[in-house]
This record gives structure tokens, sequence and C-alpha cells, in this order.
């Protein structure tokens, strides 16, 4: 009965790994501007999709990855400065709205560009799996892990060391205080856009060579990076990665033991039992809701 | 009621009553009849968000939960009708009144998560449970509707309940936010802590707009389903609910005709954009965004907005 148990582990925390870094790309942009941003899962579908096209278009595997991750950040910040920032400080539902809106183009966009297709990549490093604990472990899935663990090192570092991370912790935590003390709230706002963006593509990326990756996978993906920052509790960084991880081992345990068919429900109905149970998610402050 | 209110649901009857009549063929009465349920959908959720602050993610479940089970009663089950109908609703009034109490408590961005997760839930169940709802591929057969002995089974007769059924939701939707609970509602969205300070019994004034919002939404589901005598889960999926949400804040929060505008105006809007091809999904994203960048406050804002500047530029 149990044998399973390290192999869906194994796929369990790939897939979350993706889902935290989904969720991560949400974190960053509710902290500094408030918004749940729903085209989330489209930054991470974008950095499949543009793997994949500038792959075909002859570019090395590093070089299209390192593309499309710099091309989906730039899409993050065009996106702030062109539909969010003229808004301004409109309702929270309105910029929602907008940003559903946003993801719909996005979808559409591709779609129109490389069709309704499911793409393939190749895996980083080969794929001959390796023998690990009795899981047979493929060796994308150890990039993947291992970039996670990279990007949120770096991210660390970032928000501790360095003038914009701190600047933009000070936006999360106090926007007028950070204006007065001289922080553009708004350059800080379009920043955290292109760096979600930026993390969003890196887990799309590396996850595209396990799954395919098409013009809607985006959907589903923000759909479980949005439970997994709630579930990390919304507004904490390195909660919403535990959260992705956490998520993607249940679903892969549930699926494995319980029933594939349902696989998709696993992470909704532990996500529901735990805010019925502790409504703030569980790395969550005593109450937090900005809506 | 007002004389206002009165004078415009006449309007509002007499409106839904030429709608067909300009219209060229029967395909469009089939467009207006989708128009009529939406706007049921949404005038429930628009009291639910507008009114009272609560977001909803899941409601699309709540449609599909009574378009199944009428489907289910009727042609598995082989009862009549009317009987499917008030199956259909009553198990939408049901699970809505369960899942209220624990859901309700949450706020802002958890309250959306849990409803989304819900939605989603239903919607895995409707795919996946094959033997009872048909799984992806849909459920088949769903008898059309009759009603003491007469069947609806002209569109135009279909479209004539609909909008009936529409017309009557107007009104009640009106009675109640005209009244104790309608204020009570009003108070929560501003602030709970003064609504509670009021007296005002928070928990079940929300639960009694989110069940009455989930009675709206199974009125609909339930005459989708024998309107169609089809349904399939990509219908209650959570695309859809986010729609019906679009529905309410394009038209205008907390405002019913901002409801009907938003539900008729995004319910349509696919078939005017038919002839750009694929093409389409791109405006409608692209109308979205821009709707909401230019009018915040919805169609019924900005149509307000537009009243007032033409006030102010009749009285000089």
């Amino acid at each position: 009965m149990l044998a399973g148990a390290p192999q869906y582990l194994v796929s369990g925390l790939t897939v979350g790994a993706t889902y935290g870094l989904t969720a991560l790309g949400f974190t960053m942009i509710f902290n500094t501007t408030g918004i749940i941003n729903f085209a989330q899962g489209e930054f991470v579908m974008l950095g499949g999709m543009l793997s994949v096209a500038f792959l075909k278009a002859g570019a090395p595997l590093p070089a299209a990855v390192l593309l499309a991750v710099m091309v989906t950040a730039l899409a993050g910040a065009l996106i702030e400065r062109g539909v969010i920032r003229p808004v301004g400080r409109s309702a929270a539902v309105n910029l929602v709205i907008i940003t559903i809106g946003v993801s719909i183009l996005v979808r559409g966009a591709v779609m129109l560009l490389w069709g309704k297709d499911a793409f393939a990549m190749p895996a980083f490093t080969g794929a001959k799996p390796l023998m690990l604990l009795g899981a047979a472990v493929q060796p994308q899935s150890i990039w993947v892990l291992s970039i996670t663990l990279v990007i949120l090192a770096a991210l660390k570092l970032f928000y501790s060391r360095s003038i914009h991370g701190k600047a933009m912790l000070a936006c999360a935590c106090e926007r007028k205080a950070a204006q007065l003390m001289g922080i553009s709230v708004e350059r800080m706002a379009m920043l955290s856009f292109a760096l979600s963006g930026f993390v969003g593509a890196a887990g799309g990326a590396i996850l595209a060579p396990i799954t395919l990756t098409s013009y809607d996978v985006g959907i589903m993906l923000g759909l479980k990076g949005f439970a997994a920052c709630i579930l990390g509790g919304l507004g904490n960084p390195f909660g919403a990665a535990a959260g992705g991880l956490i998520l993607g081992v249940l679903e892969s345990f549930g699926a494995g033991f319980i029933s594939s068919a349902y696989k998709d429900a696993f992470a909704f109905i532990v996500l529901l039992v735990l805010l019925f149970a502790k409504p703030t998610g569980l790395f969550g402050g005593p109450r937090s809701d900005r809506v | 009621m007002t004389s206002r209110r009165l004078f415009s649901l006449a309007a509002f009857a007499a409106a839904l009553a030429l709608a067909p009549l300009a219209l060229p063929n029967d395909y469009y009465v089939n467009i207006l009849i989708l128009c009529c349920l939406n706007a049921l959908i949404v005038m429930g959720l628009n009291m639910l968000m507008g009114y009272a602050g609560q977001v909803s993610l899941g409601h699309a479940a709540f449609f599909g939960l009574a378009a199944y089970s009428t489907a289910i009663a009727t042609a598995t089950l082989g009862l009549p009708v009317w009987a499917g109908v008030l199956a259909g609703v009553a198990v939408s009034t049901l699970v809505a009144w369960v899942i209220a109490v624990p859901t309700l408590k949450l706020h802002g961005h958890y309250l959306a998560m849990a409803t989304l997760g819900f939605g989603i839930i239903v919607s895995i169940v409707f795919n996946e449970a094959v033997d009872v709802t048909g799984g992806p591929s849909g459920f088949v057969g769903i008898p059309k509707l009759t009603l003491m002995g007469y069947a609806f089974t002209s569109d135009k007769a279909m479209y004539a309940l609909c909008a009936g059924v529409l017309w009557l939701a107007t009104l009640v939707s009106m009675r109640v936010i005209d009244s104790r609970t309608g204020r009570a509602l009003r108070a929560i969205h501003v602030s709970e802590s003064a609504a509670q300070a009021m007296g005002i019994d928070i928990a079940r004034s929300k639960r009694f707009v989110f069940v009455l919002s989930a009675v709206y939404a199974g009125v609909a589901g339930t005459l989708y389903a024998h309107h169609l005598t089809f349904v399939a889960p990509s219908s209650f999926g959570f695309h859809f609910s986010v729609q019906l949400i679009t529905m309410v804040v394009l038209g205008g929060m907390a405002s019913i005709w901002g409801a009907v505008a938003g539900a008729f105006f995004l319910t349509s809007l696919p078939e005017f954009l038919r002839m750009f091809e694929e093409v389409d999904i791109l405006i409608y994203g692209g109308l979205l965004v821009a709707c909401m960048m230019f009018m915040p406050d919805g169609l019924a804002g900005g149509v307000k907005a537009l009243l007032r500047l033409a006030g102010r530029r009749a009285r000089g």
C-alpha cells in the first residue's frame, strides 16, 4: 500500500514547487499593491509557451528559458504600467476584473499566435530517471526543486539586503509612510509585477518538460497558486512557497492512494477544511483582510 | 414602493415584452432566454456582492447543482417536470444553507478562495461522477418544461416564462432591498462591527442573502436545463463564476438595473463578436479591461454620470 509513497512525494514536490512559485508571485503583488492578480497563471503559461517558441526559433535551451522569463517579467511591468497604474486606487474588485480581462487577453493572444495544441519541451538534462529511495526521480524534478530553492534564497536576500527589496517591504507595511520616506510606491508596484512575472515564468518554464504546456494551462496553475498562497497565509512569501509544496504533495498522495479522477479536488477540499478550521491560513497572522 | 420604482418596473416589463419583436429570428430569442437566466443569477449575486459586500467565486455551482438535480430527477428517475424543478431549487438552496455558516465567517480574499474552492469541487464532481451526470460529454434527454398541462416547447413560450420569472425576481429584489433586511445588508457592507453594534444579527443577514442568491441561481439552473434539454459540466465551471462576477461589476455594484444591464450586455456580446472570428476573445478581454478602466462604477454608474451631466447642461 505504501510502496508508492516516495514516488508520490517526489512528483508532488515537483508540481508543488510550481504552485509555490505561482503563489509567490501572487504574494509579491498583493504585498506591494493589495491586488490579487488573476493573470498570475498566465505568467506561468507564458514561461512555458515562450520557452518552447524561442526553442523553435533556434535558441539553445538555457537562452530560450532565460529569454522567456525576461519577456514575461517585461510583460508584467507593462501590465502594471498600462492598465493598473492609470486606474490608481480604485476598488479591489474592479482591479481584480481588470486582471481577469488581462488574463483573457494574454491567453487569447497566445492562442492566436501558436494555436491550441499542447507543446512538449525537452528536459534540461536528459530523461533517464535516477533511483532514489525506491522512487524513480526524473532529473527534471531535481532541476525544478533546486531552481525553486535558489529563487527562494535569492528572494530572501533581495528582501532583506537590497534597497529595492526593503522598499517593497515598506510599501507592504504602510504605503503612506513609505511614500513619505521618498519611496516611489508606483515604481515598487511595477517592480513587483515584473518580479512576479519573472518568478511565475520561471516556474512555468521548469515544469513544462514534465507536464507539457499549452495556451490554457495558466487557469488551473493560477487557481492552485492562489490556493497555495491562501493555504500559507496571504502576504507571507515563504508561507506561500510552503503552501505550494504542501498542496502539491497532498494532491499527489490523494491521486495515488484514493482516486486520480478527483486529483484536482483534493487540494481544494483540504483548503476548505483548513479555512473553516483556521480562517487565516497555516502561517497567517491573526487577521488580514484588505478587501 | 415608490412611484419611481413602479415606473421602472413597468418600463422593464414593457422592454421585456417588446424585445423579441425587434429580433429577426428564433436564434436571437434563444440568446434572449440566456440573457434573462444570466440576469436572474446576476441579480442574486449582486445582492450578495453589491449590497452585503460578500464575494462569491463559486456561484456557477448553485446554477449547476439545480440544473443537474432536475435533470436527474426528471430524466433518470422519471419524476414529473414540476417536481424536478422543485427538487433542483431545493438542492441548491439546501447546499447554500449548509455551506453558508462556515463560509461566511471568512473575509476578503479568504472568502473568495473558499467559494472558489467550493465551485471547483462541485464542477469536478459533475465531470467525474460519470454514472450520475454523464461526465464531460454531458447529460442528454432532459424533458422540456410543462406546467399544468402546457408544454413550453417553443422558444417564444420559454422566453415569455423566463422573462416573467426575471421580472418577478426584480420585484422580489426591490422588496428585499427596501426592507429592514436590505438596510441591514448595506450596513454590514460598510462596517460589520458598526452593524453589530446597531443590533443587527450579522450571521443571519449574511446567510439570508447568500441563500436567496442561491435560490435565484437555482431557479435559473432548472429553467436552463429544461430549455436546452442538455447540460454539460463546462457550463458550470470556474469560468462561468468569473463571468457572473464580471457581469455584476460591469453592470454596477448595488444596482438592480446594473445587474440586468451587465448580464444582457456580456451574454450577448460574444454573439456580436462572432463576426470577428478568432479575434473575438481578444476583443472581449480588451473591452472588459477598458470598461473597468473608464467606467469604474459599471454601466449603471456610467449612465448615472451621463444623466447628471445632461441634467447640468439642461439647467444651464
